[in-house]
């Protein structure tokens, strides 16, 4: 699946990095931590999160992450939809919870 | 120029996680005996005892910067501090403004009580203040340096609240007065990892939170006088003024 896909089928917004759509997605990764997102995430994951921070972006292009998702309606600071749209990747967002988009997500890509 | 000796990170009882002997007369206490010259009172979200330790450390001739230790929206813990009682205050409306408001349970995290001179209690505060606020970083370090404060990251190398675990690494741009880091590392393995910190001034503190913890890590002031002025122009390093450790 793509990350385009992805977008249709969860109804996700897009709030920039539209250059990384066609992304190919290979998993997920769901923490709030960035240290641990910077150790333990795998090249290809959707990365679900609810920082805004513009770290995120500098940590999803050094992992090469298929694309974020901010969650709980969470919008980037302004900085950090600037990155993403240098970067190329993908940053969305959802009303739903972690725990509802992870389950959706699971369900797709399992 | 003369040397003066600095922990800037000290919690009172106020705080959950501050030991109840942590009241103003035993930190001043602790205080003259390790020979503290300045001495930064940073409870979790709360300026709230600064004000009377400043007072009572000022009759021993010691020099107290008031403030607090504020948890980020990102859960980053920062210390801030600030010049006068005016600007103290309006932080600390600000702090009251956007910390979110859990009810305290003592039994899990301890009283958070304010006391006077003589350790009777004259307030509990009702919110849990280890909560974060509903501001960002940079919103938090915006509003410090619009109270003319000082902002610096508390911790930067730890585990838990800091600026690496929380964000994964300091955001090179920061607008910092300084960047404190614990005292289980030096400055030389902190550049090691992050050699794009090397412009930062860095300081390191004690964190007490028990009254034996005071002045087991302390910075050195090189300034002129003890006054915020001074310390500020240590932390740019101004005029020959410098902080080392």
């Amino acid at each position: 699946m793509n990350v385009q896909q992805l977008i249709e089928k969860l109804e996700l917004r897009v709030f920039g990095g539209e250059q990384g759509l066609q992304n190919t997605i290979t998993g997920g990764y769901v923490s709030d931590l960035l240290s641990d997102v910077m150790g333990n995430s795998d090249t290809g994951q959707v990365w679900l999160t609810l920082q805004t921070h513009k770290n995120v972006m500098a940590i999803a292009s050094l992992k090469d992450l298929a694309a974020i998702i901010l969650v709980n309606n969470h919008k980037p600071d302004e900085d950090t939809l600037n990155q993403a749209n240098e970067e190329g990747i993908p940053l969305l967002g959802t009303d739903m919870s972690t725990f509802e988009i992870t389950g959706k997500l699971y369900e797709l890509l399992k | 120029m003369q040397q003066y000796r600095a922990d800037l990170h000290i919690h009172t009882l106020l705080s959950p996680c501050g030991d109840l002997e942590m009241s103003p007369a035993n930190i001043v206490e602790a205080a003259v005996q390790k020979k503290i010259d300045i001495l930064g009172i940073t409870d979790h979200n709360s300026t709230k005892h600064a004000l009377l330790i400043q007072k009572m450390a000022a009759e021993k001739g010691i020099f107290t910067l008031c403030g607090a230790e504020v948890t980020t929206r990102e859960e980053v813990h920062c210390l801030a501090f600030f010049e006068n009682v005016d600007t103290l205050a309006q932080f600390q409306q600000y702090l009251d403004e956007h910390i979110a408001k859990v009810k305290n349970n003592p039994k899990y995290f301890g009283h958070q009580v304010v006391v006077d001179e003589e350790e009777m209690i004259v307030e509990e505060v009702e919110h849990l203040l280890i909560s974060a606020l509903d501001q960002s970083l940079e919103q938090i370090q915006r509003k410090v340096h619009e109270l003319d404060g000082l902002f610096i990251p508390a911790h930067i190398d730890r585990p838990k609240y800091s600026l690496t675990s929380q964000l994964g690494f300091v955001p090179p741009d920061i607008k910092a007065d300084a960047l404190e880091i614990s005292r289980h590392t030096s400055k030389e393995e902190v550049l090691k990892k992050f050699p794009y910190l090397e412009a930062f001034t860095f300081t390191s503190s004690s964190d007490a939170h028990f009254p034996a913890d005071i002045g087991t890590k302390v910075c050195l002031f090189e300034i002129e006088a003890l006054s915020f002025k001074e310390i500020k122009m240590a932390l740019r390093g101004e005029d020959g003024r410098k902080v080392s450790f």
